[in-house]
Formats: C-alpha cells, sequence, structure tokens
C-alpha cells in the first residue's frame, strides 16, 4: 500500500464525505478530505432550521450544529483536510489530479468516495440574468452564514422544501416574502415547511409562473401569471408584482461530472434528479475502486445523505483490511436500516423504489 | 384554505391524531399536534417526559398524543422540526384562552405586549397579550411564547404579530 498517498480519499466535504471520513478513519484508514471551498462543511452550514428524522440521529438539531459535530470529530481523529483544492481528474491506478494553492498535484489513493453533492436547476425566463435574480443556494449562502440581506421584497419561485425553508430563512433575516409561486396546484414540499411560512403571511400561489424579471440594470419587479394543466401562461393573468429580490428554487441535480471522469456507469433516474452513478447496496459505483454518497447519489436530504457516507467509509474501511467482513455486514446493517426508515412515507416512497432499482441493476456488475 | 394550499383547516387539525380530543381541551392544558403527513420523524415522542406522544414503528406514523397523560409542560413545542406543536389552555380563564407556540424571529416579544394573533394563514383575527416569553438554552433559539386570546380564536391563532 505503500505507493499511494493515502488509503483514501473523499471528494467533497460536506454531510456523505465528513461522514464517510469519520467512518473511515474512526476504523484507522488513513483518510484524506478534498474540497474547492475555503471551509468544509458543504451546505450544513447553511441550515440554520432544525432537522427532521429520528431522534437517536440528529433530529431537533439545527443543520450548522452538526456541521460543527462533525467538523469537531474529523479535527480529532485527525483526518487531513485539503481546502480551495479542486479534483479536476481521474487516471489509472487510483491516481486522482487536485489543483490547490496554485499547483498541480497527483493525488493517488487505494480508495475514493465521490460525495461532491449536487447543484441548482435554473429556470430562464425573461430578465433572469438580471443581477437579483438568484438561486436559493446563494441566498441562504448570503443570508446565513455571511449575514448578507440580498433583497428586501422578495419573489419565492418554487414551493419545495427548499424553497419553503428558504422563504422562513429570509422572513427571520429580516426580508418581506411578497409572495411564492408555484407551477403545479399543490404545495410540493412539506406541509410543516409551508405551514411556518403561511401563518407569518406569505402567500402561496398555485399555478402560477413567474414569467418575467423586469427592471433596467437590476431587479424591480416581476410579472407573473396563472398557469394551465400544461404549465401554458393564461393570457389575461399576468400580474405586477413590486420586488427587489426573486429566488429561484426549482430543484437539484447531481453532481455527477467527477464520477463521470471516472468511468463511473451513469443512467438518468428522474425520480432522483437527473443522471447519476450506479452504485450497489455498500455505495460502491462500478468503478470497483470508487464510491459514491450523497446528492451525487440522488437528490435526498442531508441526513440521507450522512447515512450514505457511514456507508461508504465503512466499506472502504473492509476493502483495505481494517474490518472483517462479518463486523461490516453488522454495521452496514444498522446503517441500511436507518437508510429505510429515512425512505419512509409518501415523500420518500418514490426515492426509495428509485434506490432500490439503481442497487438492483448495479449489484455483481464491478468492472475491474 | 387545507393543506394542499399551506394551510391547515380547524376540521383537518381535529382529524389528526395529534389532536387530543374536545374532552381533554375543555379540561385542561393541553398539547395539540398538528403533524399531519407521514414524514419520518419523532423527536416529540423521546422529548415527552410523561409519554403522552406516541410515533412507535414505522417511524413515518402521525403522532398521536394521549389528552390524560399530557401535562402541558410546553416540552414538545420546541423539539418539533416543523415548529407544528401548540399548547392550548382553553379554560385559562372565564374569558380567555392562553396558546403556548414557538417563536423563531426577532425581535422578540416581552411579556405584558399587546401583539396580534394570527391564523394559519396569516391573518390578524384578534388581539393577543404576551404573558410569558422562555428562552432556554436547551430550546436552541426556539423561543417560547405564550399569548392570551378570548376564547373563540384559541383554536384559530397560531402565530403573533408584534406592531
Amino acid at each position: 500500500m505503500n505507493e499511494y498517498d493515502t488509503e483514501l480519499a473523499i471528494i467533497g466535504a460536506g454531510p456523505a464525505g465528513l461522514c464517510a471520513a469519520i467512518e473511515a478513519a474512526r476504523l484507522g484508514v488513513r483518510t484524506t478530505i478534498i474540497d474547492e471551498n475555503a471551509r468544509p462543511g458543504g451546505q450544513l452550514f447553511k441550515q440554520i432550521h432544525k432537522f427532521f428524522g429520528s431522534y437517536r440521529h440528529h433530529a431537533g438539531i439545527r443543520g450548522f450544529t452538526i456541521g460543527k459535530q462533525l467538523l469537531d470529530e474529523i479535527e480529532n481523529l485527525g483526518v487531513e483536510v485539503m481546502l480551495n483544492t479542486t479534483a479536476f481528474g481521474f487516471f489509472d491506478d487510483g491516481l486522482i489530479g487536485i489543483y490547490g494553492s496554485g499547483d498541480v498535484l497527483p493525488l493517488r489513493a487505494a480508495r475514493t468516495v465521490i460525495a461532491t453533492g449536487a447543484i441548482e436547476k435554473p429556470l430562464n425566463f425573461k430578465g433572469w440574468t438580471l443581477p437579483g435574480v438568484m438561486g436559493a443556494g446563494a441566498v441562504q449562502t448570503m443570508i446565513n452564514v455571511h449575514g448578507v440581506l440580498p433583497g428586501t421584497r422578495v419573489l419565492m419561485v418554487g414551493s419545495g422544501n427548499v424553497g419553503l425553508i428558504v422563504s422562513y430563512q429570509l422572513i427571520q433575516a429580516g426580508a418581506e416574502v411578497v409572495a411564492l409561486v408555484e407551477a403545479l396546484p399543490e404545495v410540493s414540499g412539506w406541509h410543516v415547511h409551508a405551514g411556518k411560512v403561511c401563518r407569518l403571511g406569505v402567500p402561496i400561489l398555485l399555478s402560477h409562473t413567474i414569467e418575467q424579471a423586469t427592471g433596467q440594470d437590476y431587479v424591480e419587479g416581476a410579472i407573473v401569471s396563472k398557469v394551465d394543466r400544461n404549465f401554458n401562461a393564461i393570457a389575461g393573468t399576468q400580474k405586477n408584482i413590486d420586488v427587489d429580490l426573486i429566488c429561484v428554487a426549482v430543484g437539484l441535480r447531481p453532481l455527477i461530472e467527477l464520477a463521470s471522469l471516472a468511468n463511473c456507469r451513469m443512467e438518468y433516474i428522474s425520480g432522483l434528479g437527473g443522471f447519476l452513478p450506479l452504485h450497489d447496496e455498500y455505495m460502491r459505483s462500478s468503478n470497483e475502486k470508487i464510491y459514491v454518497a450523497g446528492d451525487i447519489t440522488g437528490i435526498e436530504e442531508a441526513s440521507t445523505a450522512m447515512e450514505e457516507g457511514k456507508l461508504a467509509g465503512i466499506s472502504v474501511a473492509r476493502d483495505v483490511g481494517k474490518l472483517t467482513q462479518e463486523t461490516h455486514n453488522m454495521m452496514s446493517r444498522v446503517i441500511h436500516n436507518n437508510l429505510y426508515e429515512l425512505r419512509l412515507g409518501s415523500f420518500g416512497d418514490e426515492r426509495r423504489r428509485c434506490k432500490e432499482a439503481i442497487i438492483a441493476k448495479n449489484a455483481g456488475r464491478h468492472v475491474p | 384554505m387545507a393543506r394542499v394550499e399551506g394551510v391547515l383547516t380547524v376540521e383537518e387539525v381535529m382529524k389528526c391524531p395529534g389532536w387530543p380530543g374536545d374532552n381533554f381541551i375543555e379540561k385542561k392544558r393541553v398539547a395539540i399536534l398538528e403533524c399531519v403527513e407521514d414524514i419520518p420523524c419523532n423527536p416529540c415522542e423521546e422529548i415527552c417526559p410523561v409519554g403522552a406522544i406516541k410515533v412507535g414503528s414505522p417511524i413515518t406514523n402521525l403522532p398521536v398524543i394521549d389528552g390524560e397523560k399530557c401535562t402541558g409542560c410546553n416540552k414538545c413545542i420546541a423539539i418539533c422540526p416543523g415548529l407544528a406543536i401548540f399548547v392550548v389552555d382553553k379554560n385559562h380563564s372565564q374569558r380567555f384562552s392562553s396558546i403556548s407556540l414557538p417563536y423563531e424571529l426577532l425581535p422578540l416579544p416581552k411579556k405584558g405586549d399587546r401583539v396580534e394573533g394570527l391564523d394559519r394563514s396569516g391573518k390578524s383575527i384578534c388581539r393577543a397579550q404576551v404573558e410569558k416569553v422562555v428562552a432556554l438554552e436547551k430550546n436552541d433559539k426556539t423561543v417560547i411564547v405564550t399569548i392570551i386570546v378570548e376564547k373563540e380564536f384559541c383554536h384559530d391563532v397560531r402565530s403573533i404579530h408584534i406592531p
């Protein structure tokens, strides 16, 4: 194993990557995390709301507190974290090309976990390039990480959990959410999140879309209209809304480019947000030395990402001889059970079915 | 207005298992769990010191409140990530009810403040007076505000506006 710089390279220091690192390092795997950002934690430090789930696993705790707990563990375990460092390619024999501090470096790892997360889907409408049209992720970074309010009167586009949560957080930050538009005829996120913003007076306009952002040099308003069942704007229903920020929250897709460079087999799974690398029940991709975990394997919650990260972490430990197959079986059974629980219910149902289909497809088909 | 629009009706609330029933509502200070969807979540069950909240298995079960056991201690209000639990004392006095609710906005109200009572759609429907503001460290910035409203509004007011 001496030829390797590290036993495990993890790309992405979000909830999945951090949990993979903690499990692996705890079992004695020499672990290196690479993240292109200046701070580790991924999206966790933007999440100022309390998490749902099982009381045993972080439920009722705010996202950034969970982030802090994970980083403390990473530090205690002595995991090497390379920040401001971008992984840009995969070569033979576990060689990863990384770029940081002005240098291109090779990093040779026995195993790699790709946990690059997801990226927001854009929404194109007239005026969408005006300053003041922002993705929900950017808005969250500004208000929750940097303490900067990007607008005072907001139109939110999208009633998924992200749109609802960020609306609530904008109100907490001192903005007024003038309206939330949703093209579907019903709220698509959880009722509890919708309930929080409704009782603060945010009108949710169902079967409505944004047609245009107005303004010369920046957003000064929005034109919204009612849509029919095929999501076409109904003539004569246009309304002008006086806003200075249009926040777009219309979904995410897995960030798969690196896994694609590593020749991981991909498939389009619409129920999980788009193209994603297929994986087995232990999060191993079609490339036997590469694991994937978190939103790259399908858009879910941070809580599922953490469990998938753990699964990848213990599986790498087994691969490099730090964990017996028997103990691995025992540990993975617990994690599988947690994942099963997190995907229960009408909101998790489709995700669970998609995941089961992926695992069935990829089973026993590793490309050596 | 209804759940699909983001706003529960009182009828929808009364149908969910987190509704303790008129019997207990009339008799005592009791928690109302406005939790209507099968999402995997159970901290309310764990935090209840008297075992009055049951989620059980699977974790997507809606929480069931046992009005008999509930002491109205408020512990479940702040642990609920959905901010969907309220503790109501309908017969707080002859004319007034008290409502304890989760609050996460600044500035915080103060005891004695006269505020507006908002319904589930954010409409101001009555006047309310702040009776108590409890900000506990262990509640991690979810403050529990107890307000007094006229009895007829006790099942409608679920937030406040500080004018």
